[in-house]
Parts: C-alpha cells; sequence; structure tokens
C-alpha cells in the first residue's frame, strides 16, 4: 500500500553568512562567546535606530543565488515581517517578500524556488524558575547571534526522498562552502534545514497537506526525521486520516515528532515594504564581480566528471565533493594521461579515479589521519606514475598496492620503491612457465578439479604462483598459462 | 463596520491588552476613521504604482567593518530584568514563530 | 540680560561671533528664561550650559523629546520610556552640538508625535502661551509653545503629517518641514518611517535657516538621508518679483475658520504687492491626503512600536503570568488612548485581506499626491495654503472626536506623503470661532524635493512684506 503514496518534499534551508559583522550594523560576529558582548542600540533596537546593510552580505548572497543559478532581480527590496517574540527585537524581522533578490534556479536536478536576503534572531535559553516571583519559568535572551546575516533557500518540493532530501542537503552544503560565505556547520546552527513534507499517490500532480519539519542538526537526522514524518503520513492515510498542516519538531534522541502548538492566533505577518531601507539593486559591476568569484560547484564538476571523463556516479561525486580532491584526480589523470602520450592511448580517468577512491582512500583511513588534498601525502605526479606501471603491465595490480603502501609512509619515487622491492612484474615467459608448471605440479587436487570443470579451484594454484613471485606475476597471464598446462 | 471579534483579533495581533470598555469604544472610533478612509477605494488606481520611499536611491550600504559593540554593562543596565548576563523574560507558553 | 533674549538666533550668534555676547552669558539667560516654563512645554532641562565653537556656539535649543540624546531622558511623550536614558545621541543634535549649539531642554510633545493638540503626551498638556485655555498644536507642541513663549530662542521638531507646521501655525512662529532626506532620521524615535522628518521651529525665517544648514547632511546611519546639495544660505531675498504661487484651486471649498481664510486671503494680496503671481492649480488627490494619511502612518507606526515589548528597556509589566501576559500588560499600561489607537489602526490596515484594500491602495494615493505636486510645480513655484485649517482651539475640545482632530492636518498631510518641503510663517492674528482674543494665523509654502534654498528665500521675502510682529499677552 505505502509504495503507492509517493513523497513530496521541499527544503527550506538558512545560511549564516561568514561576514565579518551583521546584516545590519557593525557589531562583529562571534560563535561562542559570553552573552551580549556583541551588541549595539540597533541590534537591541533601541528607540531611534536605524539599519544600514551589510554590503559584503549582499555580495554573499548574489553568490549563492548565482552558484544556485537563479535570476538576480534587477530591483529586489526588504520587507518586515512582524511578530512578537523576545528573540526579535523590534518585534519584526527585516527579510524579502515577494521580490526577492534571487529566483528560480537549480542545484543538480532540485529547483530552487528563490534565495532572499534575510536576518537572524537572538539566542533563547530557558532557565527554568530561577526565582522569579510569577509563572512557571524564564528564559534568558542572548543578542549576540540577532542579526548575523541569512539567506534562505527554499526548493521547489522536487525531492521524493528523505535520502534524496539528505544527500541533496548536502551537495547544497558543499556547494555553499566553496563559495567560502558561510561556514555551513550544521550543529553550530550555521546551516539550518527545515523539510515541508507531504506524500501524494504517486502519479498525482497535486501536492497533499505538507508539514514542516524543524530542528534537524545534521544530514543523517534529516533523512531519519523526514523518513518517520512520511511513514507517519503514509500510516494516517491508509488508516483512512487526513494529515494536518503543523509545525513538527524532531527528537533525534528517540525519533519521535511533537507538534509545536501554534500560537492562538494563526500567523499574521503583516509583511510591508521597509521603508528604512532602500531598494537593492545590484550594478553590473556587483553582478559581474560576483560572478567571477565562483569557482566550479560540485554540480557542475560531477556532471564534468560523468560526461566529459567517463567516471560512474559514486566517485564522480566523491571526487567533486571537494575542490582539493578533484584538483588532485584531474592533476593526476593529466600526468598520467600526458606521459603516454598521443595514440599512446592513456589511462583512462576512471582508472585513476578507482586508485584514488578505493585503495588511495582506504590507506589514508587507516591512518585516520584527515588528508589535505591540496597538501597530499602522495603527489598527484607519483600516483599518476604508479598507475602507469600498472596499466603498462611493469608491475602487478598487487605489487602496485605495496608501493602505494610505501608512498603514503615514507614517500619517495615510486620507480625507485619497485627497483628496492624487486617488485618489477616477471616479463620472461619461460621463467613464468616453468614457476607455473611446478605450482600445478605441487597442487594436484587443484589441478584435477580445474581439469574437472571447476574453475574455482584455480584460486589455489595462482596463489602459489604469486606467492613464488611475490606477486610479481601478471594475474591473468598465470590463468592463461595454468589453462594452457592443464590441456585447454 | 469593525466589530468586536475583530478589535479583539487585532489587538491580539498587536499585544495589547483592552479592556471590554476600550473594545467598545475602540470599534466605535475605527469605524468612524474607517468609513472616511474608505473613500480612497472610490477611486480609480488601477496601473498607479505604489509610492514606497519618497527619495529615488539605490544601494545604500555599508562597508563590512567591525567596530567596537556597546558594553554589556550598559546595555543591561537598562533592562527591566537583567539575570546572568543577559535579558530574562518569562517563558514563552507556547513555541512560537 | 532680558535684551539678550529679545535677539533673534541669527542676531545672538553675530554677537558671539563678534566677541558682544559671551556664549555661556548667553546660554545662562536662556536657562533661567528655560526655567520659568509654566506651560508645562519642558520635560527636562539641562543643568548648565555648553557652547564652544561654531556657527551656533553658545545657542540654546530646545529638543522635542522624540531625539534621543546620550545620558538625557528621552520619553517620546510616552509612559513606556519614561526612565528611558538612551545609550546614543541622535544625528540632527549631534550636528547642531558640532555646529557649537547646546541643548537647553526636551520638550513635551503628543506621545510618540501622534496627535494635533499635544493633549495626548502621558505627562500632560502643553499650553499655548496665547491662551492658556487653548492647545498649542502637535506634536511639536512643547517646542513650538517654548518658542513662542519665550522659554527657548529656537527649537527642533518632527514632522510627519504636519507636526512642526501646525504647532508653529498655531503658536505664531516659524516652522519648517525639509525634504524627505535632508536631515538624517538617526536617533529620531520612529513613527512613521517613510514620512518623518526633523526640522526647526523659530521665530524668524533666517533662524530656520541657520538650524536647518546646521542639521542636514547625509547620513551613514541613515539609509535614507541625502542631505541638502550645496547647503543651506541665509536668505535675503526682497520683494517676490516674478515669483509664481498657486493655490489649490479645490480649497475655496475647504472647511476653513472664516478668520483664517480671511488672513490667507490678505497674505495673497501681499504677496501680489511684493511682485509675486497668484494662480489656481487643481491638486484633485489632495482631500485624499488625510485618507492615505491615516492609514499608512498608522501602518508604519504600529510596526515601529512594537518593539517596546518591556524586553530590553523601558517599563515592564510582569502581568502575572506567561509571556504574551507580559507584552500585553506591559503595552496596555504603557501606551496612551491615542497610540493605542493608531497601532490598532495600523495592524488592522496591514492585516491579512485588508493590506491590498487599506496599505495598497494608500501607497498608489500618495503617488497620485506627488503626481499632483510635479504637475504643480512645473508650471509654478510654490503651492500656498492656510497651514491649519483653524486657529488654536480649546483644551479638551476635539479629543473625543479622532477625526474631527485629524482634520486639523488637512493641509499639512499632503506634502510628507510627497517627500516635498513646506514652510509655516506667521502671517497674522484671528478671532476664533466663538469669540475670544485674537490669534496666529500660519501661511504655509510648500516647494519642490530639495528645494529647499527658493523655499526660504521666498519665505523671508514673504515674512519682511507681511511683518507679523504680534507676541502673546501682547495688547493686540
Amino acid at each position: 500500500m505505502s509504495s503507492e503514496l509517493e513523497a513530496v518534499i521541499g527544503l527550506e534551508i538558512h545560511v549564516q553568512l561568514s561576514t565579518r559583522t551583521k546584516m545590519f550594523c557593525g557589531c562583529e560576529l562571534s560563535f561562542g562567546d559570553e552573552p551580549n558582548v556583541h551588541t549595539c542600540p540597533v541590534c537591541l533596537a533601541h528607540p531611534g535606530v536605524l539599519p544600514v546593510p551589510n554590503e559584503e552580505a549582499i555580495r554573499y548572497a548574489l553568490k549563492i543565488g548565482m552558484a544556485l543559478e537563479c535570476e538576480i532581480a534587477p530591483r529586489s527590496i526588504f520587507h518586515r515581517k512582524n511578530y512578537f517574540y523576545p528573540d526579535n527585537p523590534k518585534a519584526y524581522q527585516i527579510s524579502q517578500y515577494d521580490i526577492p533578490l534571487a529566483v528560480d534556479g537549480r542545484l543538480g536536478d532540485i529547483r530552487i524556488h528563490r534565495a532572499h536576503l534575510e536576518e537572524d534572531a537572538a539566542k533563547m535559553i530557558h532557565v527554568g524558575d530561577s526565582g522569579r516571583i510569577h509563572g512557571s519559568g524564564a528564559s534568558l535572551v542572548d543578542f549576540n547571534r540577532g542579526g548575523t546575516p541569512l539567506v534562505e533557500v527554499v526548493t521547489e518540493p522536487d525531492l521524493r526522498s528523505a535520502a534524496e532530501a539528505a544527500e541533496w542537503a548536502r551537495l547544497l552544503r558543499e556547494t555553499v562552502r566553496q563559495l567560502d560565505v558561510s561556514d555551513v556547520n550544521m550543529e553550530e546552527g550555521s546551516l539550518r534545514v527545515d523539510a515541508n513534507v507531504s506524500v501524494r499517490p504517486s502519479g498525482s500532480e497535486e501536492l497533499g497537506t505538507k508539514t514542516e519539519l524543524k530542528n534537524m542538526n545534521s544530514f543523517r537526522f534529516l533523512e531519519r526525521g523526514v523518513e518517520a514524518e512520511l511513514q507517519r503520513q503514509r500510516e494516517l492515510i491508509e488508516a483512512g486520516g487526513t494529515v494536518e498542516q503543523e509545525t513538527l519538531h524532531f527528537d533525534p534522541s528517540d525519533g519521535t515528532l511533537t507538534s509545536l502548538r501554534s500560537k492562538e492566533e494563526a500567523h499574521d505577518y503583516r509583511y510591508f515594504p521597509e521603508p528604512d531601507l532602500v531598494p537593492l539593486a545590484p550594478t553590473e559591476e556587483m553582478l559581474r564581480e560576483a560572478r567571477e568569484s565562483l569557482p566550479e560547484l560540485p554540480a557542475a564538476r560531477i556532471e564534468r566528471y560523468e560526461e566529459q571523463m567517463g567516471l560512474e556516479a559514486e566517485p564522480a561525486k566523491f571526487l567533486a565533493s571537494d575542490p582539493g580532491l578533484g584538483g588532485y584526480f584531474e592533476e593526476a589523470c593529466r600526468v598520467a594521461g600526458a606521459e603516454v602520450g598521443p595514440g599512446g592511448g592513456g589511462v583512462e580517468p576512471r582508472v585513476v579515479a578507482n586508485w584514488i577512491t578505493g585503495d588511495l582512500t582506504a590507506t589514508l583511513r587507516q591512518r585516520g589521519d584527515e588528508e589535505d588534498f591540496a597538501d597530499p601525502t602522495v603527489s598527484a605526479e607519483d600516483l599518476a606514475a604508479l598507475v602507469l606501471m600498472v596499466t603498462e603491465k611493469k608491475i602487478s595490480h598487487g605489487s602496485g598496492k605495496a608501493v602505494l603502501a610505501a608512498l603514503v609512509v615514507e614517500g619517495g619515487d615510486p620507480a625507485a620503491i619497485v627497483e628496492r622491492e624487486g617488485l618489477a612484474q616477471i616479463s620472461d615467459a619461460g621463467e613464468l612457465e616453468s614457476i607455473v608448471a611446478a605450482a600445478v605440479e605441487a597442487n594436484p587436487e587443484a589441478a584435477e578439479q580445474i581439469k574437472a570443470g571447476n574453475q574455482k579451484a584455480i584460486g589455489a594454484i595462482v596463489g602459489a604462483v604469486m606467492k613464488e613471485t611475490k606477486g610479481r606475476a601478471d594475474g591473468g597471464e598465470v590463468n592463461r598459462l595454468i589453462l594452457e598446462q592443464l590441456g585447454d | 463596520m469593525i466589530d468586536r471579534e475583530q478589535v479583539l483579533h487585532v489587538a491580539r495581533l498587536a499585544r495589547l491588552r483592552l479592556s471590554d470598555e476600550d473594545v467598545e469604544r475602540m470599534a466605535g472610533e475605527l469605524s468612524g476613521v474607517l468609513a472616511h478612509v474608505d473613500r480612497i477605494g472610490e477611486l480609480d488606481l488601477d496601473g498607479v504604482e505604489p509610492t514606497t520611499h519618497v527619495v529615488s536611491l539605490e544601494n545604500v550600504l555599508r562597508p563590512d567593518e567591525p567596530r567596537p559593540s556597546w558594553p554589556k554593562e550598559a546595555m543591561l543596565d537598562r533592562a527591566p530584568d537583567p539575570a546572568d548576563g543577559a535579558f530574562r523574560v518569562p517563558s514563552p507558553q507556547a513555541d512560537a514563530q | 540680560m532680558s535684551e539678550l533674549l529679545e535677539l533673534t538666533v541669527a542676531q545672538a550668534a553675530r554677537g558671539i561671533a563678534n566677541g558682544e555676547i559671551a556664549p555661556d552669558e548667553y546660554f545662562e539667560a536662556w536657562r533661567m528664561a528655560a526655567a520659568t516654563d509654566d506651560l508645562n512645554a519642558y520635560l527636562w532641562r539641562a543643568e548648565d550650559g555648553v557652547g564652544a565653537e561654531g556657527p551656533l556656539a553658545g545657542v540654546p535649543v530646545a529638543v522635542k523629546d522624540i531625539f534621543c540624546t546620550e545620558g538625557m531622558p528621552t520619553t517620546a511623550g510616552s509612559r513606556i520610556l519614561e526612565a528611558y536614558v538612551p545609550p546614543y545621541t541622535s544625528t540632527a543634535v549631534r550636528h547642531l552640538r558640532e555646529a557649537g549649539a547646546g541643548v537647553l531642554g526636551k520638550t513635551n510633545m503628543d506621545e510618540f508625535a501622534m496627535g494635533s493638540s499635544n493633549e495626548n503626551s502621558a505627562y500632560g498638556p502643553v499650553l499655548n502661551p496665547w491662551d492658556r485655555g487653548r492647545v498649542p498644536g502637535g506634536s511639536s507642541g512643547g517646542s513650538a509653545a517654548v518658542v513662542a513663549g519665550g522659554l527657548a530662542p529656537c527649537a527642533i521638531g518632527t514632522d510627519t503629517g504636519g507636526s512642526i507646521r501646525q504647532p508653529a501655525s498655531l503658536c505664531g512662529i516659524v516652522g519648517m518641514k525639509p525634504t524627505y532626506g535632508a536631515i538624517s532620521r538617526y536617533g529620531m524615535i520612529a513613527f512613521a518611517s517613510s514620512l518623518d522628518q526633523c526640522g526647526p521651529l523659530t521665530r524668524d525665517v533666517t533662524d530656520a535657516a541657520l538650524l536647518l544648514g546646521a542639521m542636514e547632511g547625509r547620513d551613514p546611519c541613515d539609509s535614507t538621508s541625502v542631505g541638502i546639495e550645496g547647503g543651506v544660505e541665509l536668505p535675503s531675498r526682497e520683494g517676490l518679483e516674478g515669483v509664481r504661487f498657486a493655490v489649490p484651486a479645490e480649497l475655496a471649498h475647504d472647511a476653513i475658520e472664516p478668520g483664517v481664510r480671511t488672513v490667507f486671503e490678505e497674505t495673497l494680496k501681499t504677496i501680489e504687492r511684493l511682485g509675486g503671481e497668484i494662480s489656481e492649480v487643481p491638486l484633485p488627490h489632495a482631500e485624499h491626503g488625510i485618507s492615505a494619511y491615516y492609514v499608512i502612518a498608522p501602518a508604519e507606526a504600529s510596526s515601529n512600536l512594537a518593539r517596546y515589548d518591556g524586553v530590553r528597556y523601558g517599563m515592564r509589566v510582569e502581568g502575572g503570568g506567561d509571556l504574551i501576559e507580559m507584552y500585553e500588560s506591559t503595552r496596555a499600561e504603557g501606551f496612551g488612548d491615542e497610540v493605542k489607537r493608531r497601532i490598532m489602526l495600523g495592524t488592522y490596515a496591514l492585516s491579512s485581506g485588508y493590506y491590498e484594500a487599506y496599505y495598497g491602495r494608500a501607497q498608489k494615493v500618495r503617488t497620485k499626491i506627488a503626481a499632483d505636486f510635479d504637475a504643480a510645480f512645473a508650471q509654478f513655484d510654490f503651492v500656498v495654503t492656510p497651514t491649519s485649517p483653524s486657529v488654536a482651539f480649546k483644551l479638551g475640545e476635539k479629543t473625543d472626536d479622532p477625526l474631527a482632530m485629524y482634520m486639523n492636518d488637512f493641509f499639512t498631510v499632503p506634502m510628507p506623503l510627497a517627500g516635498i518641503p513646506a514652510i509655516s510663517i506667521p502671517a497674522g492674528l484671528a478671532t476664533p470661532e466663538g469669540g475670544g482674543p485674537r490669534l496666529p494665523v500660519g501661511f504655509q509654502i510648500a516647494a519642490p524635493a530639495f528645494a529647499e534654498q527658493r523655499l526660504l528665500d521666498a519665505a523671508y521675502a514673504l515674512e519682511q512684506g507681511i511683518g507679523f510682529d504680534a507676541k502673546p499677552g501682547g495688547d493686540d
């Protein structure tokens, strides 16, 4: 039954910009300082103060808008969103409403509805009773964070599973990280993801009633939260119920979803154009500057790796996730390809990719270090040389792994390691033939089984040859010789 | 024209507590003013651009340069209920926003 | 001492610059005068003088209590800011200080500048020095009363829908609302952000020019500030030869007190005598100014005044319960009736389902009003009207009828809606309806945006032609 209900998910992502100062005043941004040390009359909304926008925040927002392939509004304006809450000192948040900075973009396969600028709220900490005369408790407000520039990115409801939502959110984080406009740290709250979740009969074009999920401060929680909510909605509908529009809080400790009781009256934010701020009309120069500062972003890089370099989706994503890693991969490809030269066929990028995503990553991971591919343990040139030796059958794949292990530990020249360890492949056909013959003789049981048609038994004889040659034999060639000698 | 219920709804939005007497009086007064204001409903304003600013400025921005914040004590001294270096408020009953 | 008080600010400043007058002596003379306030015009008075150097060295300025002044209480006439002392100073006041002037005191006002009579102050009404049974106008009633009543040589105020010009008119002094953006709004407690503008209230046009020149300028703290290109010079024009004045054609049908109409018409004759030309011009949307104004201003105010929530400064009333009770109790006790009325009106006008009918339409009316002025200024130099439809009315006369009170702003709201400058100068005296001693009548001149210099020059020439020299308590 549940497979007939399709998931429809949209995300709203708040990105705290890593400018030096707040959105509308010159107070410094900080994280983890003692409360209320970064405040002034403006960000505490004293009487008579006025906001003045931070030009760097505008620049960062333009970069995000462009990276998400949005149209940049020629003239956007700020609005006031009115609501009372202690973390909202003016009792209105300066945000953008009907004319946001950026609209109609896309990242990967997911359409971006809009991206707009706004300011962050302050932080509230519930402190229980703390000696107050009345009521059941109190909260403390810390305005250090209040007024931090935010870009809110809203997707179209294009995501179709919890896993896809989490994976896309990772891509967005990586994209924003590479723009160098935010710390994008979910735990610290510099990247916050809310999800709008609904289900509908497969094939339907209509949207079901959605719920909004908040407080998923990791990608894992995002996936689990959305999954839990999808399941709840499916069960509800299958039992004949209807989904109610509400905001839900996900508790990662037990996986439960709690409805945040809506305030006693429906939200009515009474948006109107912010009279204290003039329109934002990005000049040609502002646009050009933002455009020119954009690096090649993960989505574009993945596409290039897949389409031009012939990589599978997984390694493409992996290698494109980090610009240092991507650069390393491309440099190794260039070196490996160039040395073979025209007509030599070169090394296929996917082979280089396999070495990086497989052996190199595994070896490095065993060492437990975070590898910085901008300053790698094994240089791209050395890796390329190694891959070339294997591809050209100068050494076996097994020897190649051994050389890589040595390179990771001690560095040096791969060719010299091959020389020193005597790993060069046995190229003398006569020598290899006699070693194979000896191995066949030493394993009569396996030989009989192979003759009887059990190809799996060949492993024992290959193993014996490899042991004898210390891995310097070409596996394919050994196989061929065994079968030949057994009269195939 | 604006009834008791509407007055109460608007008062809630504006976080103003009104006495019963206030509500009655407010309903009458607001209705009177709105009756006058409603005359703009008769104007033909199709295609007229709304004026949000009378100055024709754009892109008035500030460089991203920090300046010292105000002393925390000076700001907390002005607060009705400072506590633990922060501004204390009664707890919200329901989560908002 | 008393001769010092007879001088205009420009005269005193000249004397101080020449070394004929000691700046501290001048300031002290005014401090003594201010101490005799029996009009309830001051909410706070300076203990000592200032005045170092600059074109306004030693000049005491009475400052409407809506301007934030570090170290001095600033209440905006509201209970909710009763003990509030701002941690910073407004740009306008800072500029005055930089020119050498000092704050003489903070003047009473309608709460958050909402009112036309000064009866909406949480600290009691201000009395009109011409007749203590009457209002001084509002909302800058205190600033107008101290200048008219000899309690300050000059003052500053704010004008959102007439709050400088109308009290200037009712008190027989000069009041000017500059072009929106001429003077920084930073530190001026916001009422309606797209309309509010600071300006001078002075004895004569020359003093208005002097204060305007000191205060105008682009301010990095106010995104909407522009300043006045080329600054402001003291006016010296003689006569009005070839200057084209336009009277709104609709004025003939407008409800204007007969005495006020008479003074207005006499002033038009004075203009002609000085060589100016008088014509009629249609301003068909001006009559909708009140409607547009009483949507836009309350809407913006409802948002601007939401910050008074008992959290970070000012008054808090716990209310014995949760957060919402604290908010509602604080605001119920902290705000007066008129402020509540306008917050309600503005919240309603912005609320879901009503925005287009009210706020959206009002902004379009605003466009139409501005277009009417543009058309008028294409043909004429200035548009003139009476500043107020009546002379000062009696205390309590209009407090029970908000709409009647709002109609006081009939002639003054179109200019801030269009963002253009206007000045009110005293033009004569008229007997109020119902009789009594004659009271001042203001004449309003409006000019295109940023044409302050031309406006001041013309107002100066007309001022000389009118020769108004009546004073409160005079024989008349």
